[in-house]
């Protein structure tokens, strides 16, 4: 009776036992599927698409995607490591703006006294406009007037040139 | 001919004239937005670095591991800034010095290392700290903030306060050994 009740145990470990080594074996299998599907790596494409909207602040004016620099090829791996981590383009760019100032942005942020730059851009774009517009009038309503009073001098000669020309025509169809 | 030459000065004038007014109020409100912020600039440019025997402004710190120094905490010790960065060569050189007399000054508590970590990238910066075992309070240049203050001219650089928070001396370029920098440390302790 007793072995009997110890062989019961003893048979439900095996199963058990059997049972865990088949779930881990299935794990295995799995992660190594979900490794085998891990996304590739960001290409340079993809980092130079982030770097180029971004300017190295040690050699200034020259874009993070074609600078040569030692500290600029850690800002492209920085980038390519944020992007494996599933940052978004403005993420980064956000980052990099907190961590080295906005000025390594291609255009500043639209915040704090930035807004003066895009609002003088603005009312000198308005100004321009309004000042080409009125010069383009100016000029056709010129050429207007110069017309007109070309056309008001000239039809009495033109009527005298025209009579003669139809005189001539007609001569020379009379004599032919 | 001559009757379009007389009546040209009329009609430009006239051109002139019906300029509306808020067109060349608004010319001129820029133009003085313009100017004003150019002048802005023009000033922020050339106001000069902090200069030696200038009592340095506060400014803070946020380490790489968190915790925040202002320059005010230390009132009464000497203060030696270091700006580095790990992608510059002659900053690795003065590494171990300065370690070493940051381990040098560490019992007697007169004096306070600070590393500024110039434009760089947080993987490599705490690899350059772990190699050269550095233990002394370093933070990145958030937004280049405190670079920008002293207007640094490259890396590395080293600025050494007083006890009365004035800049006393200012080292550009690494230090060629260890007694270089006791040299200047002991001369602000004295």
């Amino acid at each position: 009776m007793h072995d009997k009740l110890n062989a019961l145990p003893m048979k439900s470990v095996r199963y058990f036992a059997l049972a865990v080594l088949l779930a881990a074996a299935l794990l295995g299998a799995f992660s190594g599927r979900a490794l085998a599907q891990d996304p590739q790596p960001p290409s340079d494409d993809q980092v130079n698409a982030v770097a180029k909207e971004l300017y190295c602040p040690v050699c200034e004016n020259i874009p993070l995607d074609v600078c040569p620099t030692q500290a600029c090829a850690q800002w492209r791996e920085l980038i390519r490591l944020k992007l494996s981590q599933g940052w978004s383009e403005d993420d980064i760019r956000s980052y990099f703006a907190e961590q080295y100032g906005d000025r390594v942005l291609a255009a500043p942020p639209l915040q704090g006294f930035n807004w003066v730059f895009y609002v003088l851009l603005g009312v000198f774009a308005i100004f321009a406009v309004v000042v080409y517009i009125r010069v383009v009038r100016n000029l056709k309503a010129k050429s207007t007037a110069a017309d007109a009073s070309a056309i008001a001098s000239q039809p009495a000669e033109q009527d005298d040139y025209l009579k003669r020309m139809e005189e001539e025509l007609n001569r020379r169809e009379k004599s032919s | 001919m001559d009757q379009n030459v007389e009546n040209s000065p009329k009609t430009a004038t006239a051109e002139r004239r019906s300029l509306p007014t808020w067109v060349v109020v608004l010319a001129f409100a820029v133009l003085i937005a313009f100017l004003a912020l150019i002048g802005v600039g023009l000033r922020r440019v050339q106001a000069g670095p902090i200069v030696i025997g200038q009592k340095v402004p506060d400014f803070s710190m946020i380490s790489f591991d968190g915790q925040t120094y202002n320059l005010s905490d230390f009132e009464g010790k000497v203060v030696v800034l270091n700006f580095w960065a790990s992608w510059c060569a002659p900053c690795s050189q003065e590494a171990a010095e300065l370690e070493e007399a940051w381990r040098n000054y560490l019992p007697g508590d007169e004096v306070i290392f600070l590393g500024v970590d110039y434009t760089d990238t947080e993987p490599e910066a705490l690899s350059y700290l772990a190699k050269f075992d550095i233990t002394y309070p370093n933070g990145p240049d958030l937004r280049t903030r405190i670079s920008q203050m002293f207007r640094i001219t490259g890396v590395p650089e080293t600025y050494f306060i007083d006890q009365e928070g004035k800049l006393a001396y200012v080292k550009k370029g690494p230090f060629a050994s260890l007694a270089e920098i006791q040299a200047i440390v002991d001369g602000l302790l004295q």
